[in-house]
This record gives C-alpha cells, sequence and structure tokens, in this order.
C-alpha cells in the first residue's frame, strides 16, 4: 500500500514539494509510483528552466504508461535529480528519497494552493 | 554468414516433464533464420553471366561494401519451415476471439479480398490516364459519397494512410480554414483527458497547442469546465477533437451543448472515428454539429489491420470547408451520365482526376490505401443500407453482455449502458495481488488474444474489452467462462495467474529489461552473449 510522508504539499495530479528555505524539492508521491508501476524512464527539464505552477515540465515514462509532470510551483530549476537519468526505476523503490528537480521557488505563496498530507491522503482515497 | 554451435541453437531435446514430445521436429524451425543458417547453403540459382551483367564496378567506392553483408544461408525448404512455423506463433482474427478494446478487431470478410484481388483493380498503375480506369474512379467517387452519407458530412478525401493520418490531414484542413477565413491566433486544441493518445500528438505535430478539458466521475466531458476554458481562451480555439462514444465505451450526452458552445466561440469541432463502430448507420458525426473526421476503415469498415498496415484513414467535412481538403479527389463530371446514362461521346470523361490548385494540401503521395478501399467499398456493398444499421447495436449489445456477466468478479467503475466496449478497473477482489497485467497474460494461456489494458488511463487497472457485432453467444459465453475462471484462480492459486503465461512459445517477458535495454538486432543479442 502506499505510504504518505507528512510535512510535504502536494498537488491533485500527485506531485510533492519538499520546502527547504528558499528551495521546493519537487517530486512524485509513492501512490503516484504505485499507480505508474515499473519506471522506465524520467525526462527532466535542464537546470535554469523556468516551471510554472500548473504546466508541465517532464514527464515519466512507466511500462504502463506516460505521464506529464505538473509542477506543484513556480520558480527556476536549480538542480535535477541526475541519478534517475540511468536509475528511473528509484522512484519506484523510493519517492520520496528521490525527488526529481529542486527549485528556487518564485512565489512561496503558491503553497498554500497545495494540499497537506491528511488533504492528499483524502483526495487519493476518491 | 558466421556458423552456429548447436549448444547456441535452442534444444532440441524435450524439456524435463515434457511428455508430449514437445513438437520438436517443429521446433528446430522455430529457432530464428540466422540461428538456422549453414555456410555456403543457399535456395537460389543465378545465371552464369551474373556477376558480368550485375557489377558494381561502376558505383563509387565510398558507395561499395567492404564486406559482405551478414545475410542467413539456407536452403529454400528451411526458409518456407522457418516462416510457416513462425506464423503459427501468430494469433489474429482469423484464430480466435481478438476483444482489443479500442481497436476494433472486427472480422475481415474473404469477399473483401476477392475484390480487391480482381486483376482490374490490382493492376492499376497510379499515373495511368483517367479515361483507362473509369470503374476504379468510380469506386473510388462512391467510397467518398458512401462515407459523406455514413458520415453526414458533405465531401471526403481518402487520401489519408491511416488514423492518426486522418487526425494530422483534419487538424490541417482545420488550420487552413481558420487562416483563410479570419486570420487570428487559434492556436490551441481542447482534448478530454480520456482522449486517445494520437489526439493530443497529432494536434502537437499539427504545430497546435493541447489543453486538455477534464472528465467527471462518470467520464463523460466537464462542460462546465469546458465552459470556463472556452471564457478564457475561446478567441484562440482552434477546435476541439472528441470520441463519442468515449474512450470508456460512454456515449456524450451532452455533446450537442458542447458542439454549439464551441462553434460559439469560433472552434470547430473535429471527430475522432476510432469509436465510430457504436453508431454506424444509426447516428452521425455530421448531426451532432461535427466539422471534420476521420474514419479508420480498418476498424469500421472491416479491413485488416494486419502487420501494421496498410491502414486508411479518411477524412470528411462539412459543407463549406470542402475547398480545403487535399488532392487529389475523384470527381464525378456530369451527374446525369452517372445515373446510368451513356456518356454523351465517347470523349467525355464521367470520373475525373482533381489536382485543384486552390488547395494546396497534400498529404502523401497519388490517393492513398486503395487497395484498401476497394475492401471498404466492398463491405459497405455487402451489408447495404439496411444491414448497415444492425453493425452498432450488436456490438453494443455485445458489450453490455459481456459488461452484465462478468460484474461481480470485475470492477466496474462506471454504472449504466456502454456502447460499444466495456472498460473494468481489475478484479473486483484485490487482495492476492493480481493485476490487470496478470489477467491479461493468464487469457493466452486459455487461447484469448488480450483486450486493451491500462488504457483509459482514468483507472488504475484498466481493462478495456470490445467484442465487435461479429462474434456469436456461444464465443461470448466461453470467454466469459474463462473470465470467471481466471478470477477464481486469482483466489485460489495467485502465483499461476501472476506467473502467466505458461503456454505460448514465450513465457512473461520482463518488460521494463525491454524498455532499458533493448536488443532490436540479431547481431546486438550475439554481441550481448
Amino acid at each position: 500500500m502506499a505510504t504518505f510522508e507528512s510535512g510535504l504539499r502536494y498537488s491533485e495530479s500527485h506531485e510533492y514539494v519538499r520546502v527547504e528555505g528558499e528551495f521546493g524539492y519537487i517530486g512524485i508521491s509513492d501512490y503516484a509510483q504505485h499507480a505508474l508501476g515499473n519506471v522506465v524512464y524520467v525526462d527532466m527539464p535542464e537546470v535554469d528552466d523556468e516551471v510554472t505552477a500548473g504546466e508541465e515540465f517532464g514527464a515519466v515514462e512507466s511500462v504502463k504508461a506516460a505521464s506529464d509532470l505538473i509542477a506543484p510551483v513556480s520558480g527556476t530549476v536549480v538542480e535535477v535529480n541526475e541519478a534517475l537519468e540511468d536509475e528511473p526505476e528509484l522512484l519506484n523503490k523510493d519517492a520520496f528519497a528521490n525527488w526529481i528537480i529542486k527549485v528556487q521557488l518564485s512565489d512561496p505563496a503558491e503553497l498554500d494552493n497545495l494540499m497537506d498530507v491528511e488533504a492528499y491522503k483524502a483526495h487519493c482515497e476518491n | 554468414m558466421e556458423e552456429f554451435t548447436t549448444s547456441q541453437i535452442h534444444s532440441t531435446l524435450p524439456l524435463e516433464g515434457e511428455r508430449g514430445g514437445g513438437l520438436l521436429g517443429r521446433r528446430l524451425y522455430g529457432n530464428l533464420i540466422f540461428e538456422l543458417s549453414k555456410k555456403g547453403r543457399k535456395g537460389y540459382s543465378l545465371p552464369q553471366d551474373y556477376d558480368r551483367t550485375h557489377t558494381t564496378a561502376e558505383l563509387p567506392a565510398a558507395l561499395r561494401r567492404t564486406e559482405a553483408a551478414r545475410l542467413p544461408e539456407c536452403d529454400e525448404l528451411t526458409v518456407v519451415r522457418h516462416y510457416t512455423n513462425l506464423s503459427h506463433n501468430n494469433f489474429g482474427v482469423n484464430d480466435g476471439f481478438y476483444p482489443l478494446g479500442s481497436c476494433t478487431m472486427k472480422y475481415n470478410p474473404v469477399i473483401n479480398e476477392e475484390i480487391a484481388a480482381m486483376r482490374a483493380f490490382a493492376a492499376l498503375h497510379p499515373l495511368q490516364p483517367a479515361e483507362t480506369c473509369q470503374g476504379a474512379l468510380e469506386v473510388y467517387y462512391n467510397l467518398q459519397q458512401s462515407l459523406a452519407e455514413l458520415a453526414g458530412l458533405s465531401e471526403f478525401t481518402l487520401n489519408p494512410c491511416a488514423g492518426a493520418h486522418g487526425e494530422l490531414t483534419g487538424l490541417m484542413v482545420i488550420r487552413a480554414y481558420h487562416e483563410a477565413t479570419a486570420p487570428s491566433h487559434r492556436t490551441k486544441v481542447l482534448i478530454p483527458d480520456s482522449a486517445h493518445g494520437t489526439n493530443p500528438a497529432s494536434a502537437a505535430v499539427c504545430g497546435l497547442e493541447v489543453v486538455e478539458v477534464k472528465s467527471l466521475p462518470d467520464g463523460t466531458v466537464d462542460v462546465d469546465h469546458l465552459r470556463e476554458l472556452l471564457s478564457e481562451i475561446g478567441p484562440q480555439v482552434a477546435a476541439m477533437m472528441m470520441t463519442n462514444p468515449n474512450t470508456l465505451g460512454i456515449f456524450e450526452p451532452r455533446v450537442l451543448e458542447i458542439t454549439k458552445m464551441v462553434h460559439e466561440a469560433g472552434g470547430l469541432m473535429y471527430y475522432d472515428g476510432a469509436n465510430l463502430n457504436a453508431l454506424l448507420g444509426e447516428c452521425r458525426p455530421g448531426d451532432m454539429g461535427f466539422d471534420v473526421m476521420h474514419i479508420n476503415l480498418h476498424k469500421t469498415f472491416s479491413t485488416p489491420h494486419g502487420g501494421g498496415g496498410p491502414g486508411s484513414g479518411p477524412v470528411g467535412v462539412r459543407k463549406g470547408l470542402e475547398q480545403f481538403l487535399p488532392t487529389p479527389r475523384v470527381v464525378m463530371e456530369n451527374k446525369e451520365i452517372g445515373k446510368g446514362e451513356a456518356p454523351a461521346s465517347s470523349n467525355s470523361l464521367i470520373f475525373t482526376i482533381s489536382h485543384s490548385q486552390s488547395a494546396p494540401l497534400s498529404v502523401g503521395s497519388f490517393f492513398g490505401n486503395f487497395g484498401v478501399m476497394l475492401k471498404a467499398y466492398a463491405y459497405i456493398l455487402s451489408l447495404g443500407r439496411e444491414h448497415v444499421k444492425q453493425v452498432g447495436p450488436l456490438a453494443t449489445l455485445n458489450a453490455n453482455y459481456i459488461k452484465e456477466r462478468l460484474r461481480d468478479d470485475y470492477l466496474l467503475p462506471i454504472q449504466g449502458l456502454c456502447k460499444h466496449e466495456v472498460v473494468f478497473d481489475g478484479l473486483v477482489d484485490k487482495s492476492t495481488g493480481v493485476t490487470t497485467m496478470d489477467v491479461a497474460k493468464r487469457l493466452l494461456d486459455y487461447g484469448y488474444h488480450a483486450p486493451t489494458i491500462y488504457f483509459p488511463l482514468l483507472f488504475h487497472e484498466s481493462l478495456m474489452i470490445e467484442p465487435t457485432e461479429n462474434e456469436s453467444k456461444e464465443t461470448i459465453d466461453a470467454f466469459i467462462d474463462v473470465m470467471h475462471r481466471i478470477a477464481q484462480e486469482a483466489k485460489t492459486d495467485p502465483e499461476l495467474v501472476k506467473t502467466a503465461p505458461h503456454n505460448t512459445p514465450i513465457g512473461r517477458v520482463d518488460d521494463v529489461l525491454a524498455a532499458k535495454q533493448p536488443v532490436t538486432t540479431y547481431w546486438k543479442s550475439v554481441e550481448s552473449r
């Protein structure tokens, strides 16, 4: 069964943000990796790219489907998780430990539009 | 060509526990053709002066091979046995029930093939003068007209060679229309989140931007969300693409409202004909307010899907959009003559080929896949006006019968009547961890082609069954019994299902490895050993 991590902010499309200072680590939830099944490829943006809340910034491809990654918050990409290039299955092993991109948040107020873990849990149960 | 030691060749001895003999005499030929190769062995004899008449001496050195191509060397009988045995591993509509959802795997009647193989058609050349092929042009014209009648539209082009090619063509028509009528910045295409993946792909290839329209929990278009989108970006909307019935097999009950809203915003409505089979002859896209559509002849009109093609994806438009269709098209010069009157003089042709200069759009060479069109036209004439109306209702009846009889074991996420296909969300009892993938693999053991799985994406364990109108009650009952049996196995012996298939030439494939490190050629597989 899917696990849920508290302290993160979640979007309806199953991305999370872990906020550390002015930065946000964006990844997909454990629920999302469960639903996708074995991940075989992660399409990621490049450092210095801008991401916009609600818009696509990449994609995750599993044996079942290709699914767009939707940015939960806006900002500038300062780091991408390069380990995922060779080992996309890390998302299946631990989706919360293996974030996808790190962004410098341009509008921290956007975090208020996202769900806390309890609200997200309820969203998944629906 | 290198030789292979016997250790590289698949075992030709019985496997442990294989009491039936394992068809060993045939298994030998199931090896790859490369593995059957023997140096110097051949199945041809060339004329004595072949080397002299087929010299490469005149070719520039850079274009000549420096070493021989690594081709397998086999005698003719070995080649024939190899491919005949290989063909036994295939599974087609002619082998058994093929309920591959969204693909409309209907029977391909033999008469279609006979008509298409007639010398008068098969020996035609696409460049021959129109006066020498009036009969073929008549068929071509009549098919354009028949499709227009069945679709409730004005004109059709038969040029596109497949469904997605038709989608792209239709969107190009829409773009050309907007550019010609009111040059604006209509660059966005609205597409429901339940759509076939080809819809957003075609829009992107056409240089248009995709905007997703949400679905309601019952799988139909969220009309409120559509209204919101139109009020925000209405003037930028080129078109909305829709499939009706949608990818869940559900008829969109508010389709008239949707087409009206999009038209009021200045956009056109595109109908993805992938699911037309459900409505054929009963209900027409043109009457629902669609402006442009494509039809998959290889789905709805009983032509083969085999071998990746050839397909055919004719595109139709409503009145007023004809001039944006690609050419060439076949036109009838004198409608009176076409009604059976003899031509006024031998010089006046009835059917001509139009390369209209005002419609510069071209989507391929010549006329499209004519052989496929002949089969589709044969199908339409075989059914006739009366029987064509039974296709949709019978396909719908079959799908609903399966739905009602499987719903105790398979989770039915959307209640009510479906159209030509039904979507389940995996097993009702998921406690043993048996997934939709496992059920699909186990079906192979029972001699069925698997349904479509993990599409549509609205559910995690989608299992999409489309029986078509062709199947008898006996066939469908037998399939239902097997589906019940697999559900039972999932409870009593889940490992059996999770490790299926057990009776196929190749067992469970490691699809992660296949996706990450595909071995795409024989020589790569040799190198990796």
